[in-house]
């Protein structure tokens, strides 16, 4: 071999090795990179109960009430699988409405209620006109069940 | 070819072709940046959700495309230089680091900014953002490994094992929005799938790509040229010209 073929031969085996020992690390990590837990988790079990995590969903339609006189919020979070409620006090992002995609960080009572800290919306990859919006509307309501679906397989 | 790539990667003839080439990068960029500033803020539609917000997407999506394609055109030249011993190939990656630092920079500033009202959030450490970030502080210590070096020699050499090692990242940081649930939303045009953008959107959105595009070929012209004339400051070749 040549310097300059061995030298090529080095520079791909660094990329090759730290690639493999990357995904290794990765695959290592994976539970701790999920930045939120879908609710279907959450009723399985899996999510952690005695330390604060995230659950991601949609709020569902018509689930979202106020306690009149304060801050706070009860909200329904679902992955159209299962559902979790969650209640919070404070203000909340522009972004947030019924049928929106939400994560929600806290923690699970023992009565199953999600104590929230700190609720951020979830914008999609969509973006378009508000006319286009409205001419989509029975499309949307598809794309929106099948963006949860995505949300429960994670 | 291969008398081409030795002509090339001779520094006077490097330094002035760079020179003949910049103005045919910075004009035409200066005009689509332009162009696709207005299209993107004034006649752009505003969108269904977020309103006139959204139009920070004409600077984060750009830059945060260039902060990538930045990267891997540093690593491959680092690369370059390090298996075929080109200097030019060297200048060339120490060259580029600063921008991408710059777009790396500007693609987080941007994003945090539109994360406050849309998120409810500066900063969130999910894969996206995280990724990004490292993505930053790679060019910040391959910038900061070229300068504990006094001799350029070894700190070439050095250098463009971190910039060819940190090439890893630039597939997980696109590619993290779709391996792990993130807060970050998935992508609206890098993919196989149609974009999920209205095309009055997106037309000023490929535009300003293409300025930032033709602005990063300025800029590498320019500091390329500036980077020759520091290693060859000593160089007869110079002296001659002056």
């Amino acid at each position: 071999m040549t310097p300059r073929q061995k030298r090529m031969v080095t520079v791909a085996a660094i990329l090759v090795g730290v690639g493999i020992a990357t995904a290794f690390a990765l695959q290592a990590f994976q539970k701790n990179l999920l930045y939120y837990y879908s609710p279907s988790q959450v009723k399985s079990g899996e999510a952690p109960t005695s330390r604060s995590f995230r659950v991601g969903g949609l709020v569902e339609n018509g689930s979202l009430k106020r306690e009149p006189g304060s801050l706070e919020v009860r909200f329904t979070l679902t992955d159209f699988a299962q559902e979790v409620g969650v209640s919070y006090t404070g203000v909340l992002p522009d972004l947030f409405r019924e049928g929106q995609g939400v994560i929600a960080r806290g923690k699970l009572r023992d009565d199953g209620t999600f104590v929230a800290e700190e609720v951020l919306a979830k914008h999609d990859e969509n973006y378009m006109p508000p006319e286009v919006k409205q001419s989509l509307k029975p499309h949307a309501q598809a794309t929106g069940a099948t963006q949860a679906a995505g949300q429960g397989s994670t | 070819m291969w008398l081409w790539i030795h002509k090339f990667g001779s520094p006077p003839h490097a330094y002035r072709l760079l020179g003949k080439l910049a103005p045919w990068f910075g004009w035409p960029a200066l005009g689509l940046i332009l162009l696709a500033t207005w299209w993107g803020l004034v006649k752009a539609p505003a969108d269904y959700q977020q309103g006139d917000a959204f139009r920070i997407l004409y600077v984060h999506a750009p830059s945060a495309w260039m902060s990538m394609f930045t990267y891997v055109v540093m690593a491959v030249a680092a690369g370059i230089g390090l298996i075929w011993r080109i200097k030019l190939a060297h200048a060339a990656a120490a060259a580029a680091a600063p921008i991408g630092a710059a777009f790396t920079f500007l693609a987080l500033v941007t994003g945090s900014i539109w994360g406050k009202p849309m998120w409810g959030t500066w900063w969130v450490w999910d894969a996206r953002l995280t990724s990004e970030l490292l993505l930053l502080f790679l060019y910040l210590g391959y910038m900061a490994l070229r300068a504990s070096f006094d001799d350029p020699q070894r700190a070439d050499r050095a250098s463009a094992v971190l910039a060819i090692v940190g090439v890893i990242n630039v597939p997980i940081i696109h590619y993290s929005v779709v391996w792990w649930s993130t807060l970050h939303q998935a992508a609206s045009v890098t993919k196989l799938d149609k974009p999920s953008i209205a095309l009055p959107m997106l037309i000023p959105l490929f535009i300003m790509i293409a300025g930032f595009q033709l602005y990063f070929g300025w800029l590498i012209c320019r500091r390329l040229r500036a980077e020759i004339l520091r290693r060859e400051r000593n160089a007869s070749w110079l002296k001659e010209a002056n």
